[in-house]
């Protein structure tokens, strides 16, 4: 009786290693759910790049150039912004890292609910190829595509945009907006419940704390997002006017609801970098992470507040000064948890053994260069000054040096961290250290001087700007086109590592390397943990 | 301009930034390769000015020191100068110095800050009163009390003048008399529009429903210039705002030769009827 168990059970296992359409199509697997992620991720990276390279085309020179009409040029920032934050640093971070890493790292055999992860997955392709439809779809009189930027403003997202492309980007938002959701609850279920025995909440790793956090945060707020832009689409299509105020209505209402779920957004995007690099940083410097309790509470303290400071977006849109002081407050207060992120990293390297492996390398770009759009930030949070950046390009600099500089190095980080785990094939450190130095310098040329076109009071979204902003709008583009360059090596490094496939060893990184996915070998097999291991 | 023209520029500024001294242009607009903000024309200008250069001395400092301990631990703890890890994790000390003193330094901003923000919206008596209203892709200002009334619309760079810049010269400009408290009143037409003039460190958004209002002091005579500063559709970038500070005089000159023009066209509309 028990040895036919067990030869079902055998049986039953061979069964589950699906191949071909069915193993990824209708995959329940974390780790193959992780790899749709990751290659969903890099296609919306992709575009997004290519939307970026086009505008940075058109502003290198005074004048139009490339965009005969300027309302395409709105329509490549629109999608730019939405793009790179959904499909790009989103299914990046939950989607591949989260999904392939969490249950290795908590001692799962998988995620919570398999099934459910297959349909968030499939759910923000489909949102992927809605949003890239609406671009060929009417959208202003006599253009395509949605052009009302990434926040969507109304009016200009109801009756200044009259064509179906904004129809067709809230119905991506709603099909992404529920894959997160989804996604998130897989999150939580698994973490809270799935953790290997012995592994208390407070010996997790920071990876899957900062996971958890993040999760709480999607949890929250995307809810509120697919609210609002239910009333966007029934102000659009049926006569509704929660936005109108011919009608009764308030456009600043829209900016409310959009913030509040907007501001948990970017903490969204860049909670999980906070993880790997304190993953990466703790193993390089051979090292324990310094403060873990004091890390992981100043991620869920920045998660609570990112709730409270939403209209210091709004500071230009009218808010009576004491609504305005009270924003200035609690968003400085964010500041104070982000610095003992910062120095917490620097007391673990302190001390140490630090090894400069590409993963390193690139963590320890990301600290410094979220360290300037950290103390930006500072800046930006007083509505005294903010009365001159607001809608310039120093608020651009400022969230680029955060998020394209901050959460993209820390998804670099984490894929020369991680995909010798994941796939079992070694990088080459060559390109991975030629991909970091044309990306950090071409980045830090193409937003550093931002800040100076933003004191000079250059606004953001314009397709042609007064000839005094021509030469540091040139120096931008270049580094634009650096960077870029520097994603193509990326790629080439790829195609090297799966092409001479220099086998990884199950811990590459020596006695650093802690956390559970080091004990299995290198790819994992395809599943992980039939036993449970035991945390001391 | 050549690319390699272009491209010396970019090497001449980054030699002496300073040292390059850019031709600053007028008050009122930006200047090529300029690094700061644009010269304050208003009280409320010089203290945001103020505010940002003592927040940026701060930040920077904050930046440099991150910086500096992430050389030190490079250089010191490198896997060769340090073969051997520690294992310390935890400084309880330390732990509290890096929660306090960055709380102590928000504080050091936070109370010029808000010194800052209540004096921007502390409305002083008009002495003159205009409205603004966005429509895409133009303003129309209105003086109430003086019944005056007319579009402001970008000059095209085929019709400007010599001198006059581009995207930020229009057809007809806003006139105030200089120090002269003026309140400005937004409005909307159609979508979100926002009225700003960087020298004035002024800027608010025109909402559609809403009526809204800042002011502005101008204590120099001169152009200013801003532009709109909330994406509004196709035009965004091409419906400036140009404000010329007049005298006294001169300003009541423009007012009475504004009055008499509007009666003239009243009367010609008044001539064709018959």
């Amino acid at each position: 009786m028990a040895n036919h168990a067990q030869a079902e059970a055998a049986h039953h296992d061979h069964d589950d290693h699906p191949h071909g359409l069915r193993r990824w199509l209708f995959s329940t697997n974390h780790k193959d759910i992780g790899t749709l992620y990751l290659i969903l991720s890099l296609a919306g990276g992709l575009v997004g790049a290519l939307l970026s390279m086009g505008m940075r085309a058109e502003l290198m020179e005074p004048g139009m150039q490339i965009f005969g009409n300027p309302e395409m040029f709105n329509v490549f920032v629109t999608a730019h912004g939405l793009i790179m934050v959904f499909f790009a640093v989103m299914p990046a971070t939950m989607g591949a890292f989260g999904n392939w890493m969490v249950p290795l790292m908590i001692g799962a055999p998988d995620m919570a609910f398999p099934r459910m992860n297959n349909i968030s997955f499939w759910l923000l392709a489909m949102a992927f190829v809605l949003l890239v439809t609406s671009l060929f779809m009417p959208g202003a009189p006599g253009s395509t595509g949605a052009g009302a930027g990434w926040t969507i403003y109304a009016p200009l997202s109801t009756s200044g945009t009259p064509g179906v492309a904004v129809d067709f980007a809230i119905l991506a938002l709603h099909l992404g907006g529920a894959s997160s959701i989804l996604g998130a609850i897989n999150f939580i279920t698994t973490i809270l419940n799935m953790r290997a025995p012995g592994m208390t909440l407070h010996k997790m790793p920071l990876f899957a704390w900062s996971i958890l956090v993040t999760a709480f945060l999607l949890l929250l707020s995307l809810p509120v997002l697919a609210g609002a832009i239910t009333m966007l689409l029934t102000d659009r299509n049926f006569g509704t006017a929660f936005f109108d105020s011919k009608h009764g209505g308030d456009p600043v209402l829209w900016q409310h609801l959009f913030w509040f779920f907007g501001h948990p957004e970017v903490y969204i995007m860049i909670l999980p970098g906070f993880g790997m690099v304190s993953q990466i940083i703790s193993t390089f410097s051979k090292k324990p992470v310094f403060g873990y309790l004091g890390m992981a509470y100043a991620m869920v303290a920045i998660g609570v507040i990112g709730f409270v400071v939403w209209a210091h977006h709004m500071y230009a849109a009218g808010l009576d000064v004491n609504t305005q002081a009270y924003f200035v407050f609690a968003t400085m207060v964010i500041a104070v948890p982000t610095g003992v992120k910062i120095f917490s990293w620097i007391a673990t390297m302190w001390g140490g053994s630090i090894q400069f492996k590409t993963p390193m390398v690139w963590a320890l770009g990301f600290i410094f260069l979220f360290t300037v759009g950290g103390v930006t930030g500072v800046m930006l949070a007083n509505a005294g000054v903010d009365r001159s950046f607001h809608d310039t390009y120093y608020v651009v600099a400022h969230f680029h040096y955060v998020l394209s500089l901050g959460a993209v190095f820390s998804l670099f980080a984490g894929w020369y961290y991680w995909s010798p785990k994941m796939y079992g094939y070694m990088y080459s450190e060559f390109i991975g250290k030629l991909h970091f130095w044309m990306m950090f310098i071409g980045a830090n040329l193409a937003f550093f001087p931002q800040h100076f076109l933003g004191l000079a009071g250059m606004p953001r979204r314009y397709a042609d700007y007064p000839d005094a902003f021509a030469g540091w709008n040139f120096v931008s583009s270049l580094g634009a086109y650096l960077a870029f360059a520097g994603f193509l090596v990326f790629f080439i490094g790829v195609i090297v590592q799966f092409s001479r496939k220099e086998k990884a060893a199950a811990n590459p990184w020596g006695p650093g390397a802690t956390t559970l996915e080091w004990t299995l070998p290198s790819p994992p097999p395809f599943h992980t943990f039939d036993t449970l291991p035991r945390i001391k | 301009m050549g690319m390699l023209h272009r491209a010396l520029m970019v090497l001449a500024a980054l030699v002496g930034l300073s040292a390059s001294g850019p031709a600053f242009a007028d008050m009122g607009q930006a200047s090529p390769w300029q690094i700061k903000f644009q010269d304050a024309a208003t009280p409320i200008m010089e203290q945001i000015t103020h505010f940002h250069n003592y927040v940026t001395i701060i930040i920077v400092a904050i930046t440099l020191f991150v910086l500096a301990l992430m050389i030190y631990v490079m250089v010191r703890f490198n896997e060769k100068s340090n073969p051997e890890p520690s294992r310390t994790s935890h400084n309880t000390l330390l732990e509290v110095a890096w929660t306090v003193i960055p709380i102590f330094i928000l504080v050091a901003i936070a109370i010029p800050s808000f010194r800052l923000l209540f004096a921007q919206y502390d409305f002083p008596k008009a002495d003159v009163t205009i409205t603004a209203t966005g429509s895409q892709w133009y303003w129309t200002y209105d003086y109430p009390d003086e019944g005056i009334s007319f579009d402001s619309i970008m000059v095209p760079e085929a019709n400007l003048k010599p001198g006059q810049p581009r995207l930020l010269t229009v057809d007809n400009e806003l006139v105030v008399p200089v120090g002269a408290n003026v309140v400005v009143g937004l409005k909307s037409n159609d979508v979100i529009h926002d009225w700003a003039v960087p020298s004035f460190g002024v800027k608010l958004d025109a909402v559609p429903g809403r009526l809204q209002q800042t002011w502005f002091r101008a204590e120099h005579e001169g152009w200013f210039y801003g532009q709109c500063s909330e994406l509004c559709g196709r035009n965004h970038a091409f419906m400036p705002i140009a404000v010329h500070v007049v005298s006294q005089d001169e300003y009541d000159a423009w007012v009475a030769s504004k009055k008499s023009a509007a009666i003239d066209a009243k009367g010609k509309v008044a001539s064709a009827r018959d």
